[in-house]
């Protein structure tokens, strides 16, 4: 890793002022969020924005001919242009043309993109932010730190510093001072600025309209007092309809601020007059910077449907520790890492696409539906494809496809350890791996994978079978899981089988942007599983349960080994992880719970695929209340405990934090028992909790309803 | 009757939504009565005839010359000569719209005149008149009356103009007013 790009994130991560801010509006924004879409459809509205911006994208050029057209017949001046360049020369001729000698601007992503500010300026324009926190900003010559609340990471004495510095001395840090002081400072350049520049929040093709969506009344100003108005839009706020318009501005202060509708909203649709009489010289420069060429990309297309709210920010757990900075001048976040490789260059999100976690968050919020965890897997497949893969990534993935080897060369770096060994933790690992275990305890390698271990036990004789899918940790580290799938589905006269030939999932490699590796890992995988007549493929690991049934195939057509598809389907539908069986065997009465349970408090652990793919959350849930066991839930029981898989590795900074909250969150509920349904978060809760001598059990759903059965 | 108890109930619902945003909501009967507690208002804020205390009134169908005359009469500072200057030093903007939105405690305006658009947004203190019988109940219902093509200038306005842009904190009046008193009245028309 740039040693600079590391050197940011650990800035970012000891900047108290940054996390504690970050953290506390992750906190306050899940409950605002919910709030202010309760008794609305989300999945019905966003599935409404995703449908009219996917259109909109398809027809790019069509609508921005239309959005002139119409615009231009009431008098505005309508620029379109592919190339930011061409944006800047226009508004600087413009401004020469006109006189102008202040600009005032509302909050704009399109001009920032551009650097717009420091082109005019150099040319000798004064030009001046007026949303507070890009104001802040742009005085303290730092960039935004969130794509909405640009100077969140600034404190109010440090706010009341650059007041004093940069305008006027002796300002306090008290909060409505400083707002009422900016007000004071920034009405006199409205008034006598010559031009306004705004950004749009939406572009009608059909009526040739602009919205722009503020909370300080700023854009009102912008675009009412200066006699000449220029907003820069990028071709993705195009829309067709005027109509079109009432979703996307229902879910924008929904999902960006938690607010019901912002404190103002503007729809221009031509020029109107000034106060001196004259009819306000309104431009409107449509800009495209690389949107089309995005819509015609079959993969990318959807992140035009963003509507730039930065929820993807506020839910990420990375993002609430490290802030926008370490992700560049411009765009931030999920999306940001996208947009970045498009509108800058793809190889400006190499490193911050690493940042990504892979948990979800942030697709189940999008209200442009945008699958961005997908999206930035693709750009690191096609940054592995342009730039190759690492020598020491290709050794490592040449050893975990073989099994045996894997097992005996981990064992090995494990029986080093044995001394060190105490109930089933390695206190203390080799040097290159001690960055692993700083916050966490691993546990021991066994000394017979589960493999080989399940050849000794004794199972009935039954017509029906399933095939288990071990995976790496229940395969080596927790065999004790695999044996307890093994006695719940014998329980229900389910025979168990361990196909041989079974390896990786190629989840390390899909998440390293491996493609052909992942796709053999999943051909190597079906025939070992289809290879015997099975009612079932069960898995106990939720990444290998989304690997068999969706990965597989959609690893194998990006690689275009279409003639597998078939068999990868065909494996798909027998593929259920455990707990959703189990529940399914319960009700149909062929597994039964045990009279006399010592109900237990206990608290459940939401993985991320488990719960954000497979989506089978509630049944674990379920189960252990029929069992008798009392749930106390967590405070944020559904956010990543900082595993990822080889992201505890990777980037051990970042997810060592994100555990240290995970294991408060599970302390703070007082219950002696915590269960998940993933062998990889209980590796990384579990050893966290270890570590710091918690007394805490916890197990894998398998684990307790094994014990909980007649 | 029922019309009567249909319209309270979404008066209700807007009234919850616009003082959650820390808008201010009253409802009179008669634009008589309007009249009257806008005038209280206005001596109750302390608008005189000189500089920092005007009182600026955007042009507006209920007001008529006769009336003006009256107001300005009976509220010294009070102009309906709406300039920039004005609106800029004015303490209290007064403003008639157009539409409510009852499930976001929104405003709608077409804001073409200029005015409008000045004394809602640059004094301290906006006094918005609106006809009871405007209320409806969402966005994409106004969006359904309002023209873009003969409304170049539609504003929405929920709230006064507020900021968290310091440590998150809610600070309402940064560019635009600290306060918003909505006056919703029985007997105005609806705008076409």
């Amino acid at each position: 890793m740039n040693q600079e790009f590391k050197q940011s994130i650990l800035d970012a991560l000891s900047n108290p002022n940054l996390t504690g801010a970050l953290g506390n509006f992750s906190v306050a924004y899940r409950a605002g969020r919910a709030k202010a879409y309760e008794g609305i459809d989300f999945e019905a509205l966003r599935t409404q924005i995703a449908d009219i911006k996917s259109s909109a994208s398809s027809h790019f050029d069509e609508l921005a001919e239309q959005f002139a057209r119409v615009a231009e017949a009431r008098g505005t001046k309508v620029f379109r242009t592919s190339d930011p360049n061409a944006v800047k020369d226009y508004i600087l001729k413009l401004a020469q043309a006109r006189g102008v000698k202040s600009i005032v601007k509302s909050k704009s992503m399109a001009t920032e993109e551009i650097h717009l500010n420091k082109f005019l300026e150099k040319a000798g324009i004064d030009v001046q932010e007026t949303d507070l926190g890009e104001w802040i900003i742009q005085l303290a010559g730092q960039t935004p730190s969130h794509m909405v609340m640009p100077a969140i990471h600034m404190t109010k004495e440090e706010v009341a510093g650059v007041f004093s510095d940069k305008v006027e001395d002796g300002q306090k840090p008290d909060i409505p001072k400083l707002v009422k002081f900016a007000r004071g400072k920034l009405r006199p350049m409205f008034l006598k600025a010559d031009m306004g520049i705004s950004g749009a929040n939406i572009a009608v093709a059909e009526t040739g309209s602009i919205a722009i969506v503020t909370n300080e009344g700023n854009a009102r100003l912008v675009s009412t007092l200066p006699n000449i108005h220029v907003a820069i839009v990028g071709y993705e706020k195009l829309i067709e309809k005027f109509a079109d318009i009432a979703p996307i501005l229902t879910a924008l202060p929904k999902s960006a601020t938690a607010q019901l509708l912002t404190s103002y909203v503007s729809i221009i649709s031509g020029p109107t007059p000034n106060t001196d009489g004259t009819p306000k010289e309104l431009h409107i420069i449509l800009m495209d910077n690389r949107r089309n060429e995005m819509a015609k990309d079959p993969r990318f297309k959807q992140a035009l449907q963003c509507i730039r709210c930065a929820s993807c920010l506020n839910v990420c757990p990375v993002f609430r520790l490290v802030g926008g900075h370490v992700f560049g001048k411009v765009y931030t976040g999920g999306i940001g890492t996208i947009l970045t490789a498009w509108f800058d260059a793809l190889k400006q999100s190499d490193e911050i696409q690493s940042l990504c976690i892979q948990c979800g968050n942030c697709k189940d919020v999008c209200p442009g539906k945008i699958d961005i965890p997908d999206l930035i897997l693709e750009l690191r497949r096609r940054l592995a494809v342009e730039q190759g893969q690492p020598m020491i990534q290709k050794a490592i993935f040449s050893v975990v496809n073989n099994r045996r080897l894997f097992h005996t060369m981990m064992r090995a770096a494990s029986i080093g350890q044995i001394p060190f060994a105490k109930e089933g933790f390695i206190r203390h690992l080799p040097m290159f791996l001690s960055n692993m275990t700083e916050k966490r305890s691993l546990p021991a390698i066994a000394a017979v994978p589960f493999r080989d271990r399940i050849l000794k036990i004794k199972q009935p004789k039954c017509k029906e079978k399933a095939a288990f899918y071990g995976g790496c940790l229940i395969d080596f580290a927790y065999p004790e899981m695999g044996e307890a799938v093994v006695k719940v589905l014998n329980k229900a006269g389910i025979e168990v089988i361990f196909p041989e030939g079974q390896t990786c999932c190629g989840a390390p490699a899909r998440y390293s942007g491996a493609y052909e590796v992942a796709a053999q890992n999943g051909a190597d995988n079906i025939k070992a599983l289809l290879s015997e007549d099975v009612k079932y493929v069960v898995s106990a690991c939720p990444t290998c349960t989304v690997a068999l049934k969706h990965d597989f195939i959609a690893n194998l057509e990006s690689v275009g080994r279409t003639g597998e598809l078939p068999a990868a389907r065909q494996l798909s539908e027998k593929v259920v992880d455990f707990s959703t069986l189990a529940s399914q065997l319960l009700e149909q009465g062929r597994l039964k719970f045990k009279a006399g349970i010592e109900p237990t408090k206990f608290t459940y652990h939401d993985s991320c695929h488990f719960k954000r793919t497979l989506h089978a959350d509630q049944t674990p849930r379920k189960l252990m209340k029929q069992a008798g066991h009392e749930l106390v839930e967590m405070d944020e029981c559904d956010m990543c405990c900082g595993m990822g898989g080889s992201y505890t590795i990777k980037m051990p900074e970042i997810s060592a934090p994100i555990l240290e909250r995970k294991l408060m969150n599970v302390e703070k509920t007082g219950a002696p028992l915590l269960l998940i349904d993933c062998p990889g978060c209980v590796m990384q809760i579990g050893g966290g909790l270890d570590k710091r001598g918690s007394k805490i059990q916890v197990q894998h759903t398998v684990q307790r309803l094994a014990d909980c059965l007649e | 009757m029922s019309a009567i108890l249909e319209s309270s109930a979404i008066l209700e619902s807007f009234k919850a939504r616009a003082e959650a945003v820390s808008a201010q909501v009253q409802r009179v009967e008669t634009k008589e009565l309007a009249i009257e507690l806008i005038v209280r208002l206005l001596h109750q804020e302390g608008v005189e005839d000189k500089p920092h205390c005007y009182a600026v009134w955007a042009a507006c169908p209920m007001i008529g010359d006769n009336e003006k005359k009256k107001l300005e009469g009976a509220v010294p500072g009070l102009k309906f000569d709406v300039t920039r200057e004005l609106a800029a030093d004015a303490k209290v903007g007064i403003s008639q719209l157009d539409w409510a939105l009852a499930n976001t405690g929104t405003l709608v305006q077409s804001a073409v005149e200029i005015d409008k658009r000045l004394v809602s947004t640059l004094p301290l203190l906006h006094i918005a008149l609106i006809s009871t019988a405007a209320l409806l109940p969402d966005l994409p219902a106004v969006l359904t009356r309002v023209d873009p093509r003969k409304s170049a200038y539609l504003s929405f306005i929920t709230g006064p103009s507020r900021t968290a842009d310091i440590e998150r904190v809610l600070t309402i009046g940064v560019h635009g007013p600290e306060r918003l008193i909505i006056v919703f009245v029985d007997d105005l028309e609806v705008a076409a």
